[in-house]
């Protein structure tokens, strides 16, 4: 069994964060830690994200206090990794080259934010709260334990302090901060449209037999575990990337760095009119009773602002989605640095030839939107069939 | 179990899912899709929540039947006899 030291720095957690405060930790020294544990909650100037750790292992030192404001790549913690402790770990969830990436390289528009309503996660006793909130609750002598807080995960936040102290009136459940979310909407969507030159391809593919597929596959399960079109069509992604790589990776200091892993970034509406797009990990390895169930898991906890450092920074490809009720094509934007989005509109009943006769079928567009500095329309086209191909042999995925 | 526990316990499911809704102003007849902007996660994740809370395993096929929320209440009270 070997062991290293390895440190475990301040992420970047999107295209303009040079800096983060450590609002706590969730370990402390000896601790064992595996791939994947959240370990810190870190606040941006756009809220507090829980940063996950990549190596399994043993915390060794924690070098950073909560209530330190530091740059990003900054050494937080040491962890005593071991070859034991690997073993026992997790499945790598994000492939080596995108962990060892310079700090500062892993940009994503910093949509993911968003203040959360919720109760105070407590954990072994502590609540959860900026330093901020702490330095002001003590100065005004409010018990956070009684404070609901409004950041992420349920972190307390200097507003929120002042609400508790101010008012003792009727608790207004609060939302995400959706006001944040359409800035960097804006950010990340207008440094695309500016540094990107985009094509488009669209196509459209006969689905009437993965529609049967799908009715026969849940007619025999309870809505728990029940698929959605949607899991399917992210699988097709997936897989299709596999044999096309110039669409999954970054274009990074003028050139495009493919990525070995598929983690694909997932477009999720949120109620009153955000959008984010967090990553679901290593989507091709996944079954889709896997994929559907970290779907499920996604959009909840995306919904509900419990949203994990890995699922930020690490998405390789964009799928976007307007559901049954949305229009028949969609033209994304790309998220930089990614270099592709794949988007689905609704699944349309059109008339469509079979052989020489016109039957009613459903009808589904996808359409490419991707980086023309690193591929070409030649290119897309073909993966874009294959998509199509993918999704007319459902056993195939 | 009455029709007003139902529409209690379907109103509730719906509070969770769309927290922001008001179930006092929603139009018994709208179609609840359109009224509180579910997609088909949101519907989902719906008959999952109802099939937990009373048992009733609704099967895709008759989604449409409670896509507003008289006809829910119609449907679950029929399952429920």
């Amino acid at each position: 069994m070997s062991a290293d030291v390895v440190d475990f720095r301040m992420p970047s957690l999107g295209a303009d964060m040079e800096a983060g405060t450590l609002v706590e930790w969730l370990v402390k020294p000896a601790d064992k830690v595996k791939r994947g544990d959240i370990v810190a909650v870190v606040e941006t100037q756009k809220g507090a994200i829980e940063v996950e750790v990549f190596e399994a292992g043993e915390v060794a030192e924690i070098l950073v206090e909560p209530g330190a404001r530091v740059p990003v790549g900054t050494p937080l913690a040491r962890i005593r990794t071991s070859t034991m402790a690997e073993a026992a770990g997790e499945r790598p969830r994000a492939s080596p080259e995108i962990v060892a990436a310079p700090p500062g390289a892993l940009s994503r528009p910093q949509s993911l934010s968003a203040a959360p309503a919720g109760v105070p996660r407590r954990e072994g006793g502590r609540v959860l709260a900026s330093p901020a909130a702490r330095e002001l609750a003590r100065s005004v002598g409010v018990d956070l334990a009684a404070v609901v807080g409004s950041g992420p995960d349920g972190a307390i936040v200097r507003e929120d302090v002042l609400r508790s102290r101010a008012t003792s009136e009727v608790k207004k459940p609060l939302g995400l901060d959706l006001g944040v979310m359409r800035e960097a909407i804006a950010a990340a969507m207008a440094r695309s449209k500016r540094e990107i030159p985009h094509y488009y391809l669209q196509h459209q593919f006969d689905v009437t037999a993965i529609e049967t597929w799908l009715a026969r596959t849940n007619g025999d399960r309870p809505p728990a575990e029940r698929l959605l079109f949607a899991a399917l069509a992210i699988k097709a992604v997936a897989l299709a990337v596999k044999r096309f790589p110039q669409f999954n990776g970054f274009w990074r200091e003028g050139r495009f760095e493919p990525s070995a892993a598929i983690h694909v970034g997932t477009a999720i509406a949120i109620r009153g009119g955000g959008l984010a797009a967090p990553a679901l990990h290593d989507v091709d390895r996944l079954s889709l009773d896997e994929l559907m169930a970290r779907l499920r898991d996604l959009v909840q906890r995306m919904r509900a602002g419990r949203i994990r450092s890995s699922e930020i920074a690490y998405a390789t490809i964009t799928v976007s989605s307007l559901g049954e009720r949305g229009v028949e094509a969609l033209f994304g934007i790309i998220y930089p640095p990614q270099v592709a989005l794949v988007g689905f509109g609704t699944i349309l009943r059109r008339p469509w030839l079979v052989g020489e006769d016109v039957q009613a079928r459903s009808v589904l567009t996808v359409t490419l939107a991707a980086d023309h500095r690193v591929s070409d329309g030649h290119a897309g086209a073909l993966f874009l069939a294959e998509i199509g191909k993918l999704l007319q042999e459902p056993e195939s995925l | 179990m009455n029709d007003t526990e139902i529409r209690t316990i379907f109103l509730e499911e719906i509070g969770n899912i769309a927290p922001e809704s008001d179930s006092r102003k929603l139009d018994p007849a709208a179609d609840l899709r359109e009224a509180l902007d579910l997609d088909s996660m949101d519907f989902l994740n719906l008959m999952t929540a109802i099939h937990r809370r009373v048992g009733v395993n609704i099967p895709e096929l008759d989604y449409p039947e409670l896509f507003t929320l008289d006809g829910a209440i119609r449907y679950l009270a029929n399952q429920l006899k």
